[in-house]
């Protein structure tokens, strides 16, 4: 569209606007900011799983969020929002300066009972003006496993204790006796109060700074550029889809298992692209299932957008960023789960599955915009025990990157984070000053990533051994049976591996990557490999040069050069040219490159 | 009495600053940047002053051949012998991706995979040994990487913050066998934990390593084969400076040096003319830095990146960077906004104006044709570009989208750069709990005192200061910055654990420590000066808090205190519940060098009054409308001239523009105080 259209809907100078843009960001960055460096949780201040944003009054709609904030919960704090609003109007609660709710309800907005929200109304001179939401992964709710990552709950109540929105704090006065019965449902409560504070402390500066924002520019033009700016974000992203061929795209990809019944669960993915418009269905995926990895609608949602704004990175994130994607409601499958239907796995991995799912529509449709498959855990490993040494108890989290898949743009990264986070690994070294264990190794776990012209990304082998004591062990991780997905005649990457030996024997968990309570012992050992990413075109076209690198680096062995790469080496690492011209010719024929 | 060189090589000049304080004397010089060798450049530098070098006293060098070695990937062969098992941490990283969305991205580490060898030896989280260290094994390594073409080395053990027993052993062993100096154990960088920011830094290090020696002998050689035999000085990221003898040591702390520069130049000017808090602004083409003084002291951080995924956790000036210059592109996106940056025209094409081809419309276009920069500077340049030309370009790239006049459509590209410029502001003031009007901003480089004042405004900032020489400002740090070395030691426990002896204890030996450097150096200093900070954190946190220390010997009661205010004072938060943990302990120890005076660089050729100053009245664009504006010429402004806005200044270096209202004063030495 040419932009000069916009001229008659215009509202506001179009520089204000612009301003405006920036200065209501710049709040929820200073929010995020804020949120970060104050909080106790490891997965909050390293692992960066929070967001804050600022949402509309009335319509509990996503204004602006914070650019920091954790990929999934792009859009699931509307809904969140949308939940305390409607509670508010049922039950007449009045709202007061200072009022700050709690909720974590999955089925209200949410995600999984660890993603605890606070939703802050804001007042300006004495009126309702917006609603400041965060969200914060808390390292413990309560429920059957430390963590909440049950891999074998089958009612919500198994993991952990769930929240409707209740008023945390009251007029600035933060309520012992709700707080108390927080304290008394969770694990590790001491360093909670930690997290509170900070969670609040951010929507307290959030708070200052648009009343700034607000004396400056006057309230009615900002809430003018409110709804300018979602109208132009609209308006962006449709120029966007309007790139995209018209036509129907498929695409669908597999959890492993829900982590009860052992067989996978499909996502269907069906991406129908006309003028202007993107329509996701669902359909023909797999029903509800009875373990934890159903997703609830907002999360199946939040997927499906955080997908799009990874192909689309530059557009901004408001409630118009979404207007032209249609979701159809995936009712009667595992992606719209229901009460009490247990949901621990949707934010971590579900989800990542979805977007894994319109990837792999999308891909066939704007090859040059995507990539193949990444790998899409957030190999959620926890051990919990007792530390005889130091004379406490431990919950130990380890959350690691995988390969990311090939692109026209190169290779694909290794060790990258999850498609949901932006989470930073937690150092070696802090884990042994924390935990009563000893790494063995942490390499790159080579011949991982999936062959192509643009070979995938490699995943880590790491290896740790339990020092003393007695502990558990709960993993919920994905991509155990089925590698990341190949693009365009690439190959899928290396599959996510666990293996644990107890006493010098080892053990593989049933589900390949999901399992819980594994009991262990001072000196056994847990050993895990994380997935690569998938390979982009076909292997036969790499440059035989970039293998004989790859190789030199011990990325693949020769055997893999030949077998996967169709690139034959000399005796000194360098490219036998003619041997491999054979070779690619007899397997690729007229496509391979020599 | 003491002759003083400061030699500042930039990406695109190298600048020199000689003063003679006994004549009052100030010698300039500038010429183009030698990038295949630095040194080239300098010498001829020195060449155009004039001055014998016998005669000088004190040269001291900036240079930006360690940051560009790092950036461009010029960097030496380095092997790593590291611990059984983790060889790969330096590729795989704590890493995210380059951008939060969009999954695409790559990272070449340091240190070749085929150059990364292992050797038996494991040490715990508290220091005790849990597997001995295979000499042979390193040895036997250290052999390896020599026939496989390493000249530097880094030895890199997990948890050597707390017991680097192995990794000196290593380094004696390495030391017997290596053909060089050059050497780096991780934990003698930097002794914190967090294996993957020890290790890279330790890694830079390495890598720069024998390009910085190379090049510093080099230089050397030359300046002694043409009778110096002076103080030969190198500035640092930290701000200070140390001796060229000794600077390949820790050759990473030169990184950063260039920018650091300029910031010590501003909190050395700044200061003299009353003003201890600052913020600096230093605006070149591509992107414009920003950093924040306090007390005369610019702030310093260990926990910088230089690039994606690529921390140098040593002690540096926290200097922010954001993609805003004179030659950032303005563009209106799909959604009908106007964006300006973060993409540059840079230097090539660089602005429509410069005539090289460029034909997006930059910030630097927009100041033209505003009549903020001089016109004659189309004239000046291979092939002018009219004024037509330009005024055309403006409408059809941004004013037709917006429905703007072209002098509208650029007044809208400079406000919102301006915008981003104080989002910038505003992150490393308000965001860090200081509040920017209780500031001064200082504005250098090429572009800043142009837009200092409407930054000002934007901020509510109430005073500008614009130094004599905006475009020498980081060869003025290199003369006026002192000696300094900085010390980081980790403790991590919790306060109340910590008794006062040990407090004491590390940072007497940290001083200790600094001192024997200065001794080593030989500098003549005038006194030193100890400065102590402590990084604290509330127990289970993972996020540090910096706290000023008044003196060596605070009690442990006092690092309570401090903390809790400095908790309060950034997050609004009090938590009495939860125990503080004293992280770690920094003590930088500076030698002070003897005051420079810098009544010599205000020295101008003044004019009687101010109007006899004045150059031209020039229509210039002021909140939508043409003022008939005032030009003067810097160096004829009279001393103690005092006029207001709107009116321009301009120099060989810089153009002030000064917004309309606001006053200006000329201070005894020459700066610039505008008064927002």
């Amino acid at each position: 569209m040419d932009p000069q259209d916009l001229r008659g809907s215009r509202v506001i100078d179009p520089i204000t606007l612009v301003v405006l843009q920036n200065g209501l960001q710049q709040v929820c960055n200073e929010m995020d900011l804020a949120f970060v460096r104050a909080a106790f949780s490891p997965v909050i201040s390293e692992a960066l799983d929070r967001s804050d944003g600022i949402y509309h009054r009335d319509t509990g709609e996503l204004i602006a969020q914070g650019e920091l904030g954790l990929p999934v919960f792009v859009g699931t704090m509307q809904f969140s929002t949308q939940a305390v609003i409607e509670r508010v109007k049922e039950q007449g609660i009045t709202l007061e300066e200072g009022d700050v709710f709690i909720v974590n309800d999955p089925y209200l907005g949410g995600t999984h009972l660890m993603d605890v929200k606070f939703v802050k109304p804001f007042f300006y001179r004495g009126r309702l003006f917006a609603w400041l939401a965060n969200t914060g992964h808390w390292p413990d709710t309560g429920g059957a496993v430390p963590g909440g990552f049950s891999a074998n709950a089958t009612e919500v109540e198994q993991e952990g204790l769930r929240l409707p929105p209740v008023k945390l704090y009251k007029r600035g006065a933060l309520d012992a006796e709700i707080l108390s019965i927080i304290l008394s449902n969770i694990r590790i409560a001491d360093q909670r109060i930690g997290d509170i504070k900070a969670q609040a402390a951010a929507l307290a500066i959030g708070e200052r700074r648009l009343t700034a924002l607000l004396d400056r520019y006057g309230a009615e033009t900002v809430e003018q550029a409110i709804g300018e700016l979602k109208a132009r974000a609209s308006q962006q992203m449709r120029a966007k889809i309007a790139e995209i061929p018209d036509g129907t795209y498929e695409g669908e990809a597999y959890v492993d298992s829900d982590g009860v019944v052992d067989e996978p669960l499909r996502i269907a993915m069906r991406v129908d692209k006309q003028g202007e418009t993107l329509t996701f269905d669902m359909a023909g995926s797999s029903p509800p299932c009875r373990g934890p990895m159903n997703s609830v609608i907002a999360t199946t949602k939040s997927s499906i957008y955080l997908a799009v704004k990874h192909v689309f990175p530059d557009v901004p994130i408001n409630a118009g960023t979404f207007e032209p994607l249609r979701i159809v409601e995936p009712e009667g499958t595992f992606l719209y789960a229901k009460y009490p239907r247990p949901v621990s796995g949707c934010a971590a991995e579900v989800s990542q599955r979805i977007a894994e799912a319109v990837f792999s529509a999308l891909v066939k449709a704007i090859p040059d915009k995507l990539f193949a498959a990444p790998a899409g855990t957030s190999g959620n490993l926890s051990v919990g025990g007792y530390d005889p040494a130091r004379k406490r108890s431990y919950v130990m989290y380890v959350i690691s990157g995988g390969g990311y898949g090939g692109s026209t743009r190169g290779d694909g990264l290794s060790n990258g984070c999850s498609t949901i986070g932006i989470s930073k690994t937690t150092p070696i070294e802090v884990m042994e000053q924390f935990y009563p264990v000893l790494f063995e190794e942490y390499s790159l776990a080579e011949g991982s990533g999936g062959a192509g012209e643009f070979r995938g990304g490699f995943g880590v082998n790491y290896k740790i051994r339990l020092r003393r004591g007695e502990a558990r062990a709960s993993m919920v991780m994905d991509h155990g049976r089925i590698g990341p997905q190949g693009a365009h005649g690439g190959e899928d990457g290396g599959v996510n591996r666990v293996r644990i030996v107890r006493a010098g024997v080892p053990y593989q968990p049933p589900h390949l990557s999901k399992d819980q309570g594994i009991g262990i012992a001072a000196d056994d050992l847990i050993e895990v490999t994380t997935p690569g990413g998938g390979g982009f075109g076909n292997p036969l076209r790499r440059s035989p040069q970039e293998v004989a690198r790859d190789v030199a680096h011990g990325y693949y062995t020769r055997n893999e050069a030949e077998a996967r790469f169709g690139v034959s080496l000399k005796p000194d690492g360098s490219v036998d040219a003619e041997a491999t011209m054979a070779r690619r010719r007899r397997n690729g024929g007229d496509t391979a490159r020599a | 009495m003491p002759r003083i060189v400061g030699v500042d090589v930039g990406g695109t000049f190298t600048d020199l600053i000689l003063i003679d304080e006994g004549a009052g004397e100030l010698r300039l010089a500038k010429v183009p940047t030698t990038p295949e060798n630095q040194a080239d450049g300098v010498l001829e530098a020195l060449a155009q002053t004039g001055a014998a070098l016998a005669d000088v006293s004190t040269m001291v060098h900036g240079t930006t051949t360690t940051t560009n070695a790092m950036l461009e990937r010029k960097i030496a062969r380095v092997g790593l012998i590291t611990t059984r098992g983790f060889r790969d941490v330096l590729e795989l990283g704590r890493r995210t991706r380059p951008q939060p969305y969009g999954l695409i991205g790559s990272f070449t580490p340091l240190v070749t995979r085929e150059l990364r060898l292992e050797v038996d030896e494991r040490v715990d989280a508290e220091g005790a040994v849990v597997r001995p260290l295979d000499e042979a094994g390193v040895a036997q390594a250290a052999r390896r990487l020599l026939e496989l073409g390493a000249e530097s080395v880094v030895i890199h053990f997990l948890h050597s913050y707390i017991n680097p027993a192995h990794e000196l052993r290593a380094l004696e062993i390495v030391r017997r066998i290596w053909p060089n100096p050059h050497i780096t154990a991780g934990h003698a960088v930097i002794s914190e934990y967090r294996e993957y920011e020890r290790g890279v830094t330790a890694a830079v290090n390495a890598a720069i390593q024998p390009v910085l020696h190379r090049y510093i002998e080099r230089l050397q050689g030359e300046l002694s084969a043409r009778g110096f035999a002076n103080e030969l000085l190198v500035m640092q990221g930290n701000g200070g400076t140390v001796a060229a003898g000794l600077v390949a040591e820790a050759s990473v702390n030169t990184v950063g040096s260039g920018p650091a520069s300029g910031v010590i130049a501003a909190a050395y000017t700044a200061a003299r003319s009353g003003f201890p808090n600052v913020v600096t602004y230093d605006m070149g083409g591509t992107s414009s830095d920003v950093a924040l003084i306090r007390a005369g002291l610019p702030q310093i951080s260990t926990e910088l990146e230089l690039e994606y995924a690529m921390p140098i956790h040593v002690p540096m000036i926290d200097i922010h960077t954001i993609g805003a210059g004179g030659g950032s592109i303005a563009r209106i996106n799909e959604a009908g906004m106007l964006q300006v940056g973060p993409e540059s025209a840079g230097a090539t094409p660089g602005p429509i104006c410069y005539g090289r081809g460029g034909a997006q419309v930059t910030i630097t276009d927009a100041n033209l044709l505003l009549g903020r920069l001089n016109p004659t500077r189309l004239l000046s340049v291979t092939t002018p570009v009219s004024f037509d030309a330009l005024r055309a370009a403006v409408d059809q790239q941004v004013g037709r989208h917006l429905g703007l006049s072209s002098d509208e459509a650029a007044a809208a590209v400079l406000r919102i750069a301006n915008d981003r410029m104080a989002n910038a502001i505003r992150m490393v003031s308000l965001a860090r709990g200081h509040d920017p009007r209780d500031f001064a901003l200082f504005a250098f480089g090429g572009a800043g005192p142009l837009h200092a004042v409407a930054l000002a405004r934007e901020l509510g900032i109430p005073k500008v200061m614009i130094p004599a020489r905006p475009g020498l400002t980081n060869a003025l740090g290199c003369v006026v910055a002192d000696v300094r070395h900085d010390f980081v030691r980790t403790v991590n426990r919790p306060l109340p654990e910590v008794g006062p002896v040990l407090v004491e204890g590390i940072l007497a030996q940290q001083i200790a420590d600094g001192k024997a450097m200065l001794a080593r150096e030989r500098v003549s200093v005038e006194g030193i000066d100890c400065v102590h900070r402590a990084d604290m954190q509330f127990q289970g946190q993972s996020h540090i808090l910096t706290v000023d220390l008044p003196r060596a010997d605070v009690t442990p009661a006092e690092l309570h205190r401090l903390f809790e205010d400095a908790y309060w004072q950034r997050f609004g938060v009090e938590l009495k519940e939860i125990r503080p943990v004293l992280v770690g302990l920094h003590t930088a120890v500076i030698g002070r060098r003897r005051p420079v005076s810098l009544s010599a660089l205000a020295a101008g050729d003044p004019r009687a009054t101010l109007a006899d100053a004045r150059t031209e009245l020039r229509e210039v664009w002021f909140d939508g409308v043409r003022l008939p504006t005032p030009v003067y010429r810097r160096d004829w402004i009279p001393q103690g001239a005092d006029f207001s806005g709107p009116a321009i200044v301009e120099q060989l270096d810089a153009t002030t523009v000064i917004e309309p209202g606001n006053r200006v004063a000329v201070d005894p030495l020459g700066n610039l105080v505008v008064t927002v």
